[in-house]
C-alpha cells in the first residue's frame, strides 16, 4: 500500500523534534480527527536555516511531514512557500488515494510556520 | 497476530475439501452418484457445524458467509414476520454488516433501536428491557464482540426478546468454538456462524434457525437448503466448515485456557511496562484470544506499521485503519473520545502463537510505542 519512500521516511524520518526559541511554528489537524502536525522554522536571511516536526497520526502522516522538512530545509521563505501538497506526495513516490490528505496537511503545516515567522515580524501574510 | 482478520486454514481441513474440487466435484442436485456422494458429504458437514453448538442438522443452513448470513437474518426475519412488528433492535457495538442492513430496514419502514454498552462494552439488560416492546418483531445481539473481546449476556437477552415475542439473533462470528453457545441452554432463535474463524475456509458461513422459525429468503434459484438459499452448494467449502467445526469441538475446551494464559500475558506486561495504557473491554468476561490496548498520544496505523517491520501482525480502531476514515464504533460506544480510539491497537491470537511469541510482543511494544511518542507533539514532557 505504501511507497519504498514512504516507509522509508516512516523508519527515518527526518527532523524530528522540537526548535525551543522557533522563529516561526505551524500547526494544523487535531487529536480528534486522528492527524496532527506541527512545523517548527529557524529563519536566517530570509531562508529555513532550520526546521524541525512533531506529527500525531498514520505512517503517512509522519513521511509527509518529515519529506516536508527535507524538501524545505535550506530554501528561501518564498521557495518553501511554493512547496504544494502534489509536490510532497509526488517525492515519496506518490501515496494511496484515502491517505492523500495527510500530505495536504504536511505543506499546510510549513505555510502556517511561515505565515506565523512572518506576521510575528510584522511583514503581511503572503 | 491478527486472528480476527483472518485464520489460516488447518491443514486437516484443506485435506477433506481436495477431493470436491476435482473428483468428487458432483452437484447435490444430481440423481446419480457424484450427486448422491456431494449430498452425503454435505450432510456430514452439516451434523458437525450443528454439533458445534448442540442444535439440529436440520437446523444449520450454509451461505457464503457471515456477513450474508447476517444479512438474512435480519432481513429474512424482519420482512417475514413484519406484521408482528416494526421495530428491530440492535446493539451499538454490532459488526458493521449488522448495522448496515438495519440501516436499510429503516428505508423500508422498520424502525431500529440500539442498545448502549457500559464502559466494558457490555450490553445495558435494562435498557433492553425497556427497548424491546410489543411492537418488536426482531432483536440482534452479538454473542461476543471480536473487536474488543467482550462477552455477552446473550440468555438473557433472548429472554427479554421472548418476552414480547420478538425473534432473538445472535452473530457468534467472533465467539464460536472460543465460549461455549449451546442453543438449548441460551435459547436463540437464529445464529450467524462463520467458517474462516474457526479455521475453515473463506467463502462460506452457516446460519442456524430454531426449529419452526421461517425467514424470507433473498437469494432465489433452484431452492437449494430448503429454498432458504439457493445457488449450487459450495461443496468444498461446506465440506471445510464441517471439519474445521470438528476440529473445533476437540480443541476448544483445552485451546481456550490456553489462549486465556497467553492473552493475559500480553495485556498485563503490556499494561505494566508501558505508561498511560489502557484496556479496552473488559478483562474478564472476555474472548480467550482478544487483547485489546490504547497508548495515549499516537495513533493505531503508525503502531501496526511500525509492528508489521518486526514481523508482528495487530490490528487497530483507528480512523487511519478503517475504509471510512472513522474511527472504530465499538470503541466510540465505550465512551472512548475520538483520540482515544485512534490510539487502540488488537491483538487476536489463534492455534500458531505461542509463549516466545508473546514474549518477542511484549518486549518489542515499549520501544515501538516510546518512539512514536518522541515524534507526537501531544506527549506530554514527563513522557518523552
Amino acid at each position: 500500500m505504501y511507497s519504498e519512500k514512504v516507509l522509508d521516511h516512516f523508519r527515518s524520518p527526518r527532523n524530528v523534534g522540537e526548535i525551543e526559541d522557533a522563529d516561526g511554528v505551524g500547526t494544523v489537524g487535531n487529536p480528534v480527527c486522528g492527524d496532527m502536525m506541527s512545523i517548527y522554522i529557524k529563519v536566517k536571511d530570509n531562508s529555513i536555516e532550520d526546521i524541525k516536526f512533531k506529527t500525531f497520526g498514520c505512517g503517512a502522516a509522519i513521511a509527509t511531514t518529515s519529506m516536508t522538512t527535507e524538501l524545505a530545509k535550506g530554501k528561501t521563505l518564498d521557495e518553501a512557500m511554493k512547496i504544494t501538497r502534489g509536490q510532497v506526495a509526488e517525492e515519496l513516490d506518490g501515496l494511496p488515494p484515502v491517505k492523500m490528505h495527510c500530505s495536504n496537511l504536511a505543506a499546510d503545516a510549513l505555510h502556517e510556520a511561515i505565515k506565523d515567522y512572518r506576521k510575528k515580524i510584522g511583514e503581511e501574510s503572503k | 497476530m491478527d486472528y480476527g482478520a483472518a485464520r489460516p486454514v488447518r491443514s486437516e481441513v484443506l485435506a477433506a475439501m481436495m477431493p470436491y474440487f476435482s473428483e468428487s466435484f458432483g452437484n447435490p442436485s444430481s440423481f446419480h452418484t457424484k450427486g448422491f456422494d456431494a449430498v452425503k458429504a454435505m450432510n456430514l458437514a452439516r451434523e458437525k457445524v450443528a454439533s458445534l453448538i448442540g442444535a439440529e442438522d436440520s437446523e444449520i443452513f450454509f451461505t457464503s458467509s457471515a456477513t450474508e448470513s447476517n444479512n438474512l437474518s435480519l432481513r429474512g426475519a424482519a420482512v417475514r414476520y413484519r406484521k408482528k412488528g416494526k421495530r428491530i433492535v440492535i446493539s451499538e457495538i454490532e459488526h458493521i454488516s449488522v448495522i448496515n442492513i438495519s440501516k436499510e430496514l429503516t428505508r423500508q419502514g422498520f424502525e431500529v433501536e440500539s442498545v448502549p454498552v457500559d464502559e466494558t462494552g457490555i450490553i445495558d439488560l435494562e435498557a433492553l428491557e425497556e427497548l424491546v416492546n410489543d411492537d418488536t418483531v426482531l432483536v440482534s445481539i452479538m454473542a461476543a464482540n471480536g473487536e474488543i473481546g467482550t462477552v455477552q449476556p446473550i440468555k438473557e437477552a433472548a429472554e427479554i426478546a421472548h418476552k414480547n415475542d420478538a425473534i432473538f439473533h445472535t452473530d457468534a462470528t467472533a465467539a464460536a468454538g472460543q465460549i461455549p453457545l449451546n442453543s438449548s441452554t441460551m435459547n436463540y432463535d437464529a445464529m450467524t456462524l462463520s467458517s474462516n474463524d474457526i479455521y475453515g475456509p473463506k467463502g462460506v458461513g452457516a446460519i442456524y434457525l430454531k426449529k419452526g422459525l421461517r425467514l424470507k429468503p433473498h437469494i432465489i434459484g433452484g431452492g437449494q437448503e430448503e429454498g432458504l438459499r439457493s445457488g449450487s452448494e459450495n461443496i468444498p467449502g461446506i465440506v471445510g466448515m464441517g471439519k474445521a467445526a470438528e476440529l473445533m469441538i476437540k480443541d476448544m475446551k483445552g485451546e481456550g485456557g490456553r489462549l486465556m494464559k497467553l492473552r493475559d500475558r500480553l495485556i498485563r506486561e503490556t499494561l505494566e511496562s508501558i505508561p498511560e495504557s489502557y484496556l479496552n473491554g473488559h478483562p474478564r468476561k472476555r474472548l480467550p484470544n482478544n487483547a485489546n490496548i490504547r497508548f495515549s498520544y499516537i495513533e493505531g496505523e503508525a503502531l501496526i506499521l511500525s509492528l508489521d517491520q518486526l514481523g508482528i501482525h495487530a490490528s487497530s480502531g483507528s480512523a487511519c485503519v478503517a475504509k471510512t476514515l472513522e474511527p472504530s464504533h465499538v470503541l466510540r460506544a465505550l465512551g472512548l473520545k475520538h483520540e482515544e480510539a485512534h490510539g487502540s491497537l488488537v491483538f487476536t491470537l489463534g492455534k500458531d502463537n505461542n509463549d516466545d511469541e508473546v514474549e518477542y510482543v511484549v518486549r518489542n511494544i515499549p520501544d515501538v510505542v516510546k518512539r512514536l511518542r518522541a515524534m507526537s507533539p501531544l506527549t506530554p514532557k514527563e513522557l518523552r
